[in-house]
């Protein structure tokens, strides 16, 4: 695991993440605090971008927005990834009817389009961060369900799984120590997907109002105000769309590269 | 079209180097050859040893960025080396074909057959489509596919692997080539296929004139295809001459070791217990002949293994009902018994049910019927844990048999870890014991199974068997995906731990030539019964039933003086053991040849 934030992607990553979880422990200034008098105030000392449509600090909203999109999305899909996994290579090992009956409920889901399930979830539930990574979970558990279903099947008849099964290993000892490290390549990149998948649709709830609830930050919440004023402030809209490129990019690559450092074929392995 | 005897290709000091890093590695080195119109010559060598690049160089169809190519390629007076590849492409298909070894992934599966055939001709030829398919139809009546108009519009997965193959010569052949390239083209197929093969190559050449380059790793396939044979060994032609020459009096020791691979019927006549193959120093060039040794079999003992009436049957269902419309019978009534140190081995071809007979051994797939008794325990009543110390397995893929995220140490002693009999401690150590027992370092524990060859892959996966130190090991071809040598080297070492463990094996295969060196009894397999069964020397010297007539009749020969004895093999197809879901086997009635020889009574229709 150590090699994999070795490489230009784990370092950007790296950086990204002290950016999101550690500046916020210095003294920057409160993301909440109105300063009416100061708004569409350009760059200064005490604020560093500049500040918004109340005068609030723009820096320091944009990290707390991405703090928030990182630990909503990455605990969605890891959520996501736990139950789709487990059921996926259930269905895929055990077969029958508990195949059938789990594939058919995925294919439901798969059915409503991402946005419009998780605005249904909110409307029921109420908007925020607790309804939101239920719902985000929700939306991707299918995907990995897919995954994890399609890969246990090739890996299952590999030889070596026959070869372990007369060793005498239990179910429980194949599924995880043979079966589920050789199907974690496609996985990982199946998380990477969704990771950034989630980042995406979390700002495209909260544009739309329904996920994170102001005055708390998000990407996509500032991205709509910022749309109002766009012709004469143009930097509140692009700040935080650039900072959504560069979080999915980075993101995207990290996956990547940590699915090659996974393959024991290139290198000595994880 | 027969043409003069002059060359019609000629490769003088050829050498191809492909680019690692900054420079070239040669891997093939100065190698010249000649072959004339209707004359047949064969490339021997292992994998490795470059003959497959030697035959795609002359193609130009290694990547040319990559790869560097010198001497002379002269084929009907212009050097292929140095034509662009436009001008090349007119050449391949048309005047130089190639057929390839794996006819299940070398044809186009969304293209009908037919088409595949009448393309070549098509972008060779100024005709129009209907004159290519009715080209396309008479080459597959050539080739010999039966009922060739109806099965025009077929697709390839309708077709068995040998029809394939014939399919691929066809298509080869369309443009009635000067020249044919055939890589391991009957490796893939079932021995009575693989000679139906050979003899259509054989025929079709005569009719045609045309020049063959045979490329195979079988002596046995040499002996009867080649007019001169060129032996290759780590990119160097080692040795060449004309096949009676090579076979009579090969000069170089890697020569005879690859001729001692294969079966010379009476090579083991006379000689009661299994022995194992010479063993050969390729640096020192000396053979020394195998060590006496007395036999293993202890048959006084009580038997390790037995097996009674083991049936099998897979329900083909109905799409949509999942209504049961046949059974595939993969295995029929079969018994056996397996006495300590005995090697008992099943053969037979594709789809008759060996493979399936070894699982069901094993307890991998449930049976249908019948009992299976290890070591004097029903194997029902031992759980799948205690049932590791008892039998043991060696797959046929050192590929897919090893699980790629372990270091081989890990892989050896995993059956320790999930008993946790062993403290971790020593794991290592056992491990290391393994390895070197088998014929690797004990440094290479830390190693990942992509780091080997397959042979080494292969003792590997025979170390992590003896890890349980188990009575029983079904070996289900196991050497068969092997190099010549390594296969030597592998069935040597089973046959020493045999000796020294007392160990017994069932051994799958179709290769009858390592089947006539390993084995104390044969059992043939037919339709998912055994249809003869008896000792070693019984089966080979006096076989009674006409399946294992048919089977050992279509081993190739290694002598090119008996070439044209053998009788031609009728073309058939291998039939199988699908019945409708209401049949009933009708009862087995073995007769007894001679002590320990049994076959089956059969009626017309199994035949």
């Amino acid at each position: 695991m150590k090699k994999a934030f070795k490489s230009p992607p784990g370092i950007l990553l790296l950086a990204i993440l002290a950016l999101a979880f550690i500046l916020p422990l210095f003294p920057l200034p409160d993301p909440l605090a109105i300063d009416v008098d100061a708004r569409y105030a350009g760059p200064s000392a005490a604020h560093l971008l500049g500040q918004d449509e109340y005068g609030r600090d723009l820096m320091s909203r944009l990290i707390h927005a991405m703090r928030s999109a990182i630990v909503i999305s990455g605990g969605a899909a890891l959520l996501a990834a736990i139950i789709g996994v487990t059921i996926g290579i259930v269905a895929g090992y055990v077969r029958g009817i508990s195949e059938a009956l789990s594939l058919r409920v995925m294919d439901v889901i798969l059915c409503f389009p991402p946005l419009l399930l998780a605005m249904l979830a909110a409307t029921l539930y109420g908007a925020g961060p607790k309804t939101l990574v239920p719902v985000l979970a929700l939306v991707f558990v299918p995907s990995f369900t897919r995954v994890a279903h399609a890969s246990v099947m090739t890996v299952r008849g590999q030889e070596y799984v026959d070869a372990v099964k007369l060793m005498g290993a239990s179910a429980p000892r194949i599924i995880f120590r043979t079966i589920l490290p050789n199907i974690a390549g496609p996985l990982f990149v199946q998380f990477s997907f969704v990771v950034v998948m989630s980042v995406v649709l979390e700002s495209g709830l909260s544009y739309l109002g329904l996920g994170v609830l102001p005055p708390e930050p998000s990407l996509g919440m500032m991205i709509g105000s910022a749309r109002a004023t766009f012709a004469d402030q143009p930097w509140l809209l692009f700040a935080p769309c650039m900072a959504l490129v560069v979080l999915v990019l980075v993101l995207n690559a990290f996956c990547d590269h940590l699915r090659h450092v996974f393959d024991p074929r290139n290198g000595s392995g994880a | 079209m027969t043409k003069a005897r002059t060359p019609l290709l000629q490769v003088s000091n050829l050498t191809v180097g492909f680019q690692t890093g900054p420079g070239y590695r040669d891997v093939v080195r100065d190698v010249s050859f000649s072959v004339a119109g209707g004359e047949t010559l064969a490339i021997v060598g292992e994998s490795g040893s470059g003959k497959s690049v030697t035959s795609m160089a002359l193609m130009q169809l290694l990547p040319r960025a990559t790869s560097r190519i010198t001497g002379r390629v002269e084929f009907q007076g212009t050097d292929l080396l140095t034509l662009d590849e436009r001008r090349m492409e007119r050449i391949r298909g048309d005047r130089i074909s190639m057929i390839f070894q794996e006819p299940m992934t070398s044809l186009n599966p969304v293209m009908t057959i037919g088409a595949q055939i009448a393309e070549s001709i098509l972008m060779h030829r100024r005709i129009g489509r209907a004159q290519a398919r009715a080209e396309a139809l008479a080459m597959m009546d050539r080739v010999r596919i039966p009922s060739a108009a109806g099965r025009f519009d077929d697709y390839p997965h309708q077709f068995s692997g040998g029809m394939r193959q014939r399919v691929m010569i066809a298509a080869a052949l369309a443009c009635q080539p000067d020249l044919l390239i055939a890589d391991e083209p009957t490796t893939a197929l079932d021995v009575t296929i693989q000679a139906q093969v050979l003899d259509l190559i054989k025929e079709l050449q005569a009719e045609s004139g045309m020049g063959v380059i045979f490329i195979t790793h079988d002596m046995g396939v040499v002996a009867e295809v080649a007019d001169r044979t060129l032996v290759m060994y780590h990119g160097d032609v080692i040795e060449a001459g004309t096949t009676t020459q090579i076979f009579d009096a090969p000069s170089q020791t890697y020569t005879r070791a690859l001729l001692s691979a294969v079966p010379r019927p009476g090579s083991m006549a006379g000689i009661d217990a299994p022995t194992p193959y010479p063993v050969f120093d390729i640096a020192e060039g000396r053979m020394s002949p195998p060590a006496e040794r007395p036999d293993t079999l202890q048959a006084d003992q009580p038997p390790l293994l037995e097996v009674k009436d083991l049936s099998k049957r897979f329900a083909i269902q109905s799409k949509l009902l999942k209504r049961v419309t046949a059974r595939v019978h993969a295995v029929e009534g079969v018994n056996l018994t397996l006495r300590r140190g005995e090697t008992l081995s099943i053969v037979g071809e594709s789809g008759c049910g060996k493979s399936t007979t070894g699982k069901l051994i094993t307890g991998l797939h449930p049976r249908d019927e019948g009992e299976v008794v290890i070591a004097g325990r029903k194997l029902d009543r031992v759980s799948a844990a205690e049932r590791a110390h008892d039998i043991q397995m060696i797959f046929q893929d050192p590929y897919a048999s090893l699980n790629p995220r372990l270091r081989v140490g890990e892989a050896i002693t995993e059956p320790l870890r999930i008993h946790g009999t062993v403290p971790r401690a020593q794991e290592r150590e056992i491990a290391a014991q393994l390895l070197d027992r088998v014929g690797l370092k004990a440094e290479m524990a830390d190693r990942f199974p992509h780091e080997f060859s397959g042979g080494q892959r292969q003792r590997i996966c025979v170390a992590r068997a003896l890890v349980m130190k188990p009575k029983v090991i079904v070996a289900d071809e196991a050497v068969s995906a092997l190099d010549v040598t390594m296969k030597t080297q592998v069935v040597n070492l089973m046959m020493d731990l045999q000796a020294e463990m007392g160990l017994g094996f069932l051994f799958i295969s179709h290769d009858m030539a390592v089947v006539e060196r390993i084995s104390h009894r044969i059992a043939v397999m037919y339709l998912g019964q055994i249809v003869e069964i008896g000792p070693r020397a019984e089966i080979f010297g006096n076989p009674r039933h006409p399946y294992t007539r048919r089977l050992l009749s279509a081993v190739p020969v290694p002598d090119p003086a008996r070439r044209n004895q053998r009788g031609a093999v009728p073309v058939t197809e291998l039939k199988s053991p699908i019945r409708p879901p209401d049949y009933r086997r009708p009862a087995q009635h073995y007769t007894q040849v001679s002590p320990d020889h049994f076959i089956l009574e059969t009626g017309a229709e199994s035949l």
